[in-house]
């Protein structure tokens, strides 16, 4: 019989693994920003918590967000949370749930003040309140004036934060399963998640987490493409376990691509480097966003940024030998301004592009970052799911948050520094959220061996997988096929023959190779895991592509070039059979209304910058 | 005289030469470190040589160019690939460093200003898990004993706690730490008393809490370093400041903290 932190029986007939069970009333996945917050709220309320992630908690991605978190404060002016729900609406081309907006920007202040209250060195304005920046869609007045609404500690608010949350969660006694790779869930019959396995890494044991909330805030698959800003971790294992679970996956077409990765490594530039002045010139010196965005210029929303840098290139106008990318300037602003408030890029620039900021521009070019799409979930973070025509069905048990989540607040397109405010306001939902729904030390049902067989078998398979084709090779496939036919621009023939090179690829699977036969830190092991997570939801990202014809935020179609409200303001949901290797779409409707009446629902119209 | 040897598993041995990539003219040895719980086999060193005109410009290109290319078992952390989030510290060529921010031509015996051999161990002093892997368990638990959360006792304002900017500019140099161990593991003494003594990294922690001017717990923080052995092992060798990839100064954060000791006693 299972029991808290006693070693089960059952040596796996069928397997054969050391097998532990755990028993928590809730168990979090992922100890990013929005991980973390969650885990906190969750043991504020006195439910026995734990957190498993498979990178110690200052490492997760959060740590590299830069430019900061968006709140309307109003420190540097004027500001309201009317503006700023008006400006995320508009930045995700009316793909966003409305009711979601207006949850996430109300409480986004409480929420800035709340990571201030528990240390974030925010840098500071004369008067010792927390400075704000401009940033990338970010007005007043919905869309005259220029917003500085975005928080910052210098250019590393991620970094501040991350490691004010972990500091939270020790405070709060965090039971932390740490470098614990998460394989699967454990779902019952009748739909309900009953926790997950994990792969402890230094020991390779087999422990099951029984919960009665199973929190995913695993992040997102960046690196399902060849170029990304993010982390080789990012590999969106969250996403891809609720696939394996028969969930769907929302949205996935739309794809951040950040304008400015540094040309080559792809590392970040914040978007705050235009917020305080930058600029960027093609190859005649021209200022180009003022063509594209006159209003807004350099600080349009980042999908109209990213293609117009790729328009320029396209027409000849990149910058470089291969005229293949575009400048960032910086050198005109003052090196004190740069030095107290942009001192990280200035770092990242010279150690990876060996300029100098002060004198010389930044060789950039839009780079993947961010992924709208994820888990469907309401605004409390509950999985919602479509059965029986119902497209808000919940799924008892389990739960996603941050860029793992489709709430959704984001739509088509997010705005820059929307993604750390999501992180801890539904982070914190979350939290609040399982003290309503769960009793603390509430009786779980029994964990039965066919529930986490799906976990066990997958894991049998890639430990003693014997084909011909390494990990490595297959990634690479896989990088090169999303970053050739998935990118910034899209057409109906480039997305078809990804179609076909991408489910190929998936098609692939059974031919891999694993050479690591030992136990511990197995990582030629966890690569192939976390490969088969991300080739499953690179071909959701394909298929669903393949299926919007139209143009909305991060999804250009060339062949379909306008935004189709009467067709297309749903969104896409994707199923996959990971047996028979194929995707299934259907729809959800966008929530047209707000939480509250407060606010009028935001109705589409044109969106110009 | 008496002679001491090293117990027989630690003797570290020649291991495996892999292969010249065929038709591959510009290249660089890598030597390294490797060893696996699951064997009873000593610790060895592994030779690689990787195609330079096939890999990117840094370390953690190479160790990655060498696993996806020529040994899936090399084992080592890695995440961000951009010096944030301190997983892959280790030790280039007998210093500690970030794999994803050190050059591979900033190491190594040089050619033509290119490095033709880089030596790869773990951050030294710390038990191994595999191959490049350190635990960092220890580490960890020390940063977690100094309370590494804002402390205050005064009802909390409805908005921000106000800070001047002359008092936020005090966190600068501290808060920019990532964690990476590089410091403390590049330090002779917390090589010798690492169990009692907190080491550069932890201690730069705790000043920036000391420091913080909305903290509101300075005197118990202090009383938590008050000890021969946690804080006063600093025997300012400043390997610390030459490691940090971050280019902070633990080594300064401590003397500040000896200071704060030294003026609450006069």
């Amino acid at each position: 019989m299972p029991t808290a932190d006693k070693p089960a029986a059952p040596q796996g007939k069928t397997h054969g693994y050391d097998i532990t069970d755990h028993t928590f009333d809730v168990v979090v996945v992922g100890a990013g920003g929005a991980g973390l917050r969650a885990t906190v709220g969750c043991a504020q309320a006195g439910l026995k918590t734990a957190c498993i992630s498979k990178v110690f908690p200052t490492r997760s991605h959060t740590v590299a967000a830069q430019g900061g978190i968006s709140a309307a404060l109003g420190n540097m002016g004027e500001d309201d949370w009317r503006f700023h729900m008006y400006d995320t609406v508009k930045g995700s081309d009316w793909l966003g749930d409305q009711d979601a907006i207006e949850y996430l920007v109300r409480n986004a202040p409480a929420a800035v003040y709340e990571l201030e209250h528990w240390g974030v060195p925010f840098s500071r304005t004369e008067a010792g309140k927390i400075y704000q920046r401009p940033f990338g869609g970010m007005t007043t007045q919905y869309g005259k004036g220029i917003a500085q609404r975005t928080c910052a500690a210098a250019d590393r608010t991620g970094h501040a934060i991350l490691h004010t949350l972990y500091g939270q969660a020790l405070r709060a006694q965090t039971e932390f399963f740490i470098e614990y790779f998460a394989i699967d869930l454990m779902m019952s019959e009748d739909g309900r998640c009953l926790g997950v396995v994990a792969l402890k890494m230094d020991d390779g044991t087999i422990h099951r987490f029984r919960s009665s909330q199973t929190i995913l805030a695993t992040g997102g698959y960046g690196r399902a493409y060849f170029s990304a800003t993010s982390a080789h971790t990012c590999t969106g294992d969250g996403n891809a376990m609720a696939l394996r679970a028969g969930l769907p996956l929302q949205d996935m077409e739309f794809v951040q691509f950040h304008p400015t990765g540094i040309y080559g490594s792809g590392c970040l530039i914040t978007e705050g480097s235009r917020g305080e002045g930058g600029y960027l010139t093609n190859s005649e010196g021209e200022r180009f966003m003022e063509r594209y965005a006159p209003s807004a210029k350099d600080l349009a929303s980042r999908d109209v940024v990213s293609r117009a840098m790729t328009m320029e290139i396209r027409d000849g106008r990149g910058v470089g030998k291969n005229k293949d990318h575009i400048y960032l300037h910086l050198d005109h602003l003052d090196p004190k301004i740069l030095h107290e408030r942009l001192p990280g890029i200035s770092e990242s620039a010279r150690i990876f592009a060996g300029v100098d900021v002060t004198r010389e521009p930044i060789p950039v070019l839009p780079t993947v970052h961010y992924n709208m799409g994820g888990i469907p979930t309401n605004y409390h973070g509950e999985v919602l799911t479509k059965k029986n025509g119902d497209p808000d069905t919940v799924v008892p048990g389990l739960m996603a948050i941050g860029e793992a989540a489709c709430v959704s607040v984001h739509g088509a397109n997010r705005l820059g520094s929307n993604s750390l405010i999501d992180l801890v306001v539904f982070g914190r939902a979350a939290g609040l959220r399982c003290a309503e729904l769960v009793t603390p030390g509430e009786k779980q049902p029994e964990i039965t061996e066919a529930q986490s067989a799906l976990a066990l078998s997958r894991l049998n398979r890639y430990q003693h997988a014997n084909g011909g084709t390494p990990t490595a090779v297959l990634r690479a496939r896989m990088q090169a096929t999303m970053q050739n036919n998935c990118a910034v621009f899209r057409t109906g023939e480039v997305l078809d023959e990804g179609h076909d090179a991408i489910h190929a690829i998936w098609g692939g699977l059974p031919d891999v190779q694993v050479k690591d036969r030992s136990l511990v830190w197995n990582t030629d092991l966890i690569e192939t895991l976390e490969f088969d997570n991300l080739i499953a939801q690179a071909v959701v990202t394909m298929d669903s592509a393949r299926n919007r014809t139209e143009s909305r935020g991060a999804h250009a179609r060339e062949d379909f070039s306008e935004r189709d409200d009467k067709t297309w303001m749903k969104h896409t949901l994707a199923w996959i059979d990971d047996t028979k290797r194929s995707v299934s779409i259907d729809y959800r409707p966008v929530h047209t209304y707000t939480m509250s009446n407060e606010i009028e629902y935001i109705a589409p119209k044109a969106r110009v910058y | 005289m008496a002679e001491f040897n090293l117990p027989k598993n630690s003797r570290v041995t020649e291991g495996q030469r892999h292969p010249v990539p065929a038709g591959a003219t510009n290249t660089t040895e890598f030597r390294v470190y490797r060893w696996n719980p699951d064997d009873a086999a000593n610790p060895r060193v592994d030779t690689y040589t990787v195609d330079r005109d096939d890999c990117g410009p840094m370390v953690l290109d190479a160790l990655i160019w060498i696993k996806n290319k020529v040994d899936p078992t090399l084992t080592f952390r890695r995440s961000c690939r951009e010096g944030i989030c301190g997983s892959c510290a280790m030790n280039m060529d007998g210093k500690n460093g970030l794999a994803c921010t050190t050059g591979i031509d900033e190491c190594g015996s040089h050619k033509n200003g290119k490095a033709a051999k880089v030596a790869i161990y773990p951050l030294p002093h710390m038990p191994v898990i595999k191959d490049l892997v350190p635990d960092l368990t220890r580490f960890y638990a020390q940063h977690a004993s100094i309370e590494p959360w804002l402390k205050t006792t005064t009802p909390r304002p409805e908005k921000e706690w106000k800070q001047s900017r002359e008092d936020r500019e005090k966190l600068d140099g501290l808060y920019e730490c990532i964690l990476c161990a590089c410091c403390s593991t590049s330090c002779p003494s917390y090589w010798w008393n690492g169990d009692r003594y907190l080491g550069p990294a932890v201690l730069l922690q705790a000043y920036r809490w000391l420091i913080d001017s909305r903290d509101e717990a300075t005197g118990d923080r202090l009383d938590n370093l008050e000890d021969p052995f946690r804080l006063y092992r600093c025997h300012t060798i400043m390997n610390c400041a030459n490691a940090c990839p971050k280019g902070l100064n633990p080594a300064k954060a401590i003397a500040e903290i000896e200071k704060m000791m030294v003026a609450r006693q006069v």
